[in-house]
């Protein structure tokens, strides 16, 4: 057990160093952010990155990255720090929507599409929810009709996020509904200006809007768009779904340094609220948890330095992050006593930072898989326990009953 | 980065699983559970000669030298089999404070005779309920003799010589405190076997009566050193806690893979599917705290006091858990003397008070983090 590289994750590692000591913009953390600005920092840094072979590493050379190790994306991912959270804003694409295109789109989809979301110049979202199908994703009704060489698209999507400043989407829709659920489903992409789209931003309870509804109405796209064979959307969609979990899990730190600093400096009526048993006892348990998902990490990690794949067991990460963020959140708040009610980063401690997250973590519970869906893989896929009894596996879908929310 | 075992490592746990699932069984570990021992002399005695109670030390006083990552291997798996056995308190407690105070005759009087099976050490600290601090230790010396009682003292009734925390100062201050060895079948020693939650364990009341008593470590160094051995032994307690929470864990999955209600397997209700998924999320973070705390233990890092503390707090949280949780899990038939869950049930109970409860262990973990801070 040694936290040391190998001599090549060494001579790596140094290579990484290099590059970005002399290439890291300057003055990028002013800039960060979902406006205009923010978007273009965010280009700016993609590019540069892409330029000299560091945007998506790990995938293969023609298609934008450099054939990278698993454990030398790790390496990067280390090196090039904070800066690298510009690159959230290509998440989708780059975690979620390309690698289902290297996996099952035509080649010419691959040698156009995937190398321009590997430079940022192109932003994708991922169309996959519904109102009638979010867990139960395969319930999607949003139909596409085969006329000719094209397909026609109507219907809805819902909690798309990034919609509105994305250039493609990846969308999945219903083209069989006469026999079951799974089987009548396939997937498409297309720009998001193709006419008959139409993007209308939801109103979080955060108040900001990064998800969307995205109506579809006689949207009509070539047969050439198609990823996977007609019939098989399910299947490409869990490619998708696998990415979006390893995306998604890592993506939030706990943050338990700063809170913990926080608690030493905020009083409550005996002293600093670090001295009392009952807010020690929350911050212990805080800490394991935090400790815990750091060093399953490490283990994740060595696991990629061996070559070896990590499963499943990686959901642990976002089902124990999402609870645990909003439990440290709502508390920060408590300790901060009737001062706690202000949201205001003029006025609140830590820039309200902590009122921000008491409302973000929310989200982090249910998107990506609900922590509810996460326990069902745990138990299903790494437990191996046997699935749940269901009444809509076998039957035609128009004939699966459905509720009125 | 290679935060794994080795191969070698993995080799010595297999080693060590089908051992224990052979010399190990249901039937070992209930035989001391109903009968009058207090441990199990045949796997004791197999224990010494695969050579794990010398696994950590040094090979100059006959042991193993291999280290500590092996040690705690070994320690998942005895934790895993509810081993009846005085292993945590000869080695991690015993022979942890001869190698951190003893003298260098000490060492050569001890530590082979611990090695070879011939030795078994405990640790006397407690003398009543409550937190166990300076304040409540009574236990005093003088003139070379030591006095007082200690209760209970894990391993107490089966062990040899014992590690003693008595007063040498006249305050009741950690400054006071002392440690001696004490020959516990020698003269002005009384034992006397305590009924406690896991009788798969021995435990004693130990009274002493100017029992003859051989310092250990300096004077008023006493409670610093068992300090320092505890954060050694909470690593390798973790360890045994880990692998105790995975054995519930695959008990109850088992379980609820093969019992049927209403029609179905009991594992397809999501109430149930959920808990073991808990189960497993508790356990797989405990044994990655596991994990980083042996690497703090074995290569003496600066970080092993905090290491130390979150392995056994989030072990110690794992193993509660699993265990209660497997009980609900087999319903009626969890709560019969029959089934096996209640071994893990007192088991976890015992290793999570032995060396402190988790209360105090989370209350450690706060001080210790604040300390890092500060320095
Ligand atoms: C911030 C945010 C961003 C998002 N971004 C996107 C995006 O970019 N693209 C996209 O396609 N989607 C996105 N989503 C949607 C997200 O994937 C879904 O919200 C999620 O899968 C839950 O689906 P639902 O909202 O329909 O809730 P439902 O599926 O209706 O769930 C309601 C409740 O029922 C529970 N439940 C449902 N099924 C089961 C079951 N089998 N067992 C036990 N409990 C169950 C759920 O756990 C939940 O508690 C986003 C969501 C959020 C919050």
């Amino acid at each position: 057990m040694d936290f040391n590289d190998t001599p090549e994750e060494a001579a790596f590692r140094e290579e990484c160093r290099s590059w970005l000591d002399a290439n890291r913009l300057v003055g990028w953390e002013d800039r960060i952010g979902r406006d205009a600005d923010g978007i273009a920092v965010s280009r700016e840094w993609q590019k540069k990155k892409y330029d000299a072979g560091w945007a998506c590493l790990h995938w293969p050379k023609e298609y934008g990255g450099r054939g990278a190790s698993p454990i030398e994306r790790v390496i990067w991912s280390q090196e090039e720090g904070a800066i690298g959270g510009l690159s959230s804003l290509f998440i989708i694409g780059q975690g979620m929507c390309a690698p289902t295109v290297m996996a099952h789109g035509s080649e010419e989809a691959k040698t156009t599409r995937v190398p321009r979301i590997a430079s940022g110049e192109d932003i994708w979202c991922q169309l996959f929810s519904e109102p009638a199908g979010g867990s139960d994703l395969a319930g999607l009704r949003t139909r596409a009709v085969k006329d000719g060489d094209e397909w026609v698209i109507n219907g809805q999507k819902i909690w798309t996020s990034g919609a509105q400043h994305s250039d493609y989407g990846m969308i999945i829709t219903r083209t069989d509904p006469s026999v079951p659920k799974h089987k009548g489903l396939t997937m498409f992409y297309l720009r998001m200006d193709t006419p008959g789209v139409e993007v209308k931003p939801i109103k979080q309870i955060n108040g900001n809007s990064e998800f969307n509804e995205v109506y579809f109405t006689d949207v009509r796209i070539p047969d050439s768009q198609r990823l996977g064979d007609v019939g098989n959307g399910w299947n490409v969609s869990l490619t998708t779904l696998m990415n979006e979990r390893l995306a998604v899990g890592g993506g939030f730190p706990t943050n338990f340094e700063d809170m913990f600093e926080f608690a030493k400096n905020v009083e409550d009526h005996n002293g600093p609220a670090i001295n009392n048993g009952s807010v020690r006892e929350k911050l212990a348990d805080w800490y394991i948890a935090s400790a815990g998902l750091r060093n399953t990490g490490y283990r994740l990690t060595s696991a990629l330095s061996r070559g070896e794949t990590p499963g499943p067991e990686a959901s642990i990460s976002k089902l124990v992050l999402g609870e645990n963020r909003q439990n440290m959140a709502s508390f920060m708040l408590d300790l901060q006593d009737m001062y706690g009610v202000l949201n205001d980063p003029n006025l609140s401690a830590a820039e309200a930072e902590y009122q921000a997250t008491f409302f973000r973590a929310a989200a982090h519970r249910i998107e990506g898989g609900t922590d509810e869906i996460l326990r069902n893989i745990i138990g299903e896929r790494v437990l191996g326990l046997p699935p749940d009894q269901r009444v809509d596996k076998n039957v035609p879908f128009t004939d699966i009953p459905t509720g009125d929310k | 980065m290679n935060f794994e075992f080795s191969e070698d490592q993995k080799m010595i746990k297999e080693t060590a699983r089908s051992y224990l699932a052979d010399k190990c069984t249901s039937a070992d570990v209930r035989r001391i559970l109903d009968g009058d021992e207090s441990f199990h002399p045949e796997l004791w005695a197999g224990v010494a000669e695969m050579g794990w109670l010398g696994t950590a030390i040094p090979e100059e006083y006959d042991g193993l030298g291999l280290g500590y990552l092996e040690l705690c291997v070994i320690a998942e798996e005895l934790g895993r089999a509810v081993a009846p056995i005085p292993f945590s308190s000869t080695v991690y407690l015993f022979a942890e404070a001869i190698l951190a105070a003893g003298t260098e005759e000490q060492k050569k009087k001890y530590l082979p005779k611990v090695a070879a099976g011939e030795l078994i050490g405990c640790l006397a600290m407690s003398e009543g309920a409550g937190a166990v601090t300076p304040k409540t230790i009574n236990a005093s010396v003088s003139g070379g003799t030591i006095s007082g009682t200690k209760v209970p003292v894990v391993d107490g009734d089966v062990a040899d010589h014992a590690i003693v925390v008595a007063k040498t100062g006249s305050g009741n201050d950690e400054g006071s405190m002392s440690l001696f060895v004490v020959d516990l079948k020698g003269e002005g020693v009384t034992v006397e076997s305590v009924k406690t939650v896991d009788p798969t364990r021995g435990h004693a009341t130990i009274t002493l009566n100017n029992a003859p008593a051989e310092a250990l470590g300096d004077t008023g160094e006493g409670w610093a050193i068992v300090d320092r051995i505890f954060d050694r032994a909470a690593v390798l307690f973790s360890f045994e806690q880990m692998g105790g929470s995975q054995a519930a864990l695959d008990m109850a999955k088992d379980y609820a893979m093969d019992r049927y209600a209403f029609g179905r397997p009991i594992a397809s209700f999501q109430a149930i599917k959920h808990k073991l998924a808990d189960m497993y999320v508790a356990t797989e973070l405990a044994r990655s705290n596991c994990y980083y705390g042996a690497w703090a233990l074995s290569t003496d890092a600066p970080e092993l006091p905090v290491a130390a503390a979150t392995a056994r707090v989030s072990a110690s949280e794992s193993y509660a858990h699993t265990s209660k949780e497997n009980i609900q899990t087999h319903g009626g038939m969890g709560f019969t003397w029959e089934f096996d869950c209640h071994l893990h049930y007192r088991r976890s109970k015992v290793l999570g008070l032995t060396i402190g409860s988790l209360p105090r262990w989370k209350d450690r973990l706060i001080d210790r983090l604040e300390a890092r801070n500060v320095a």
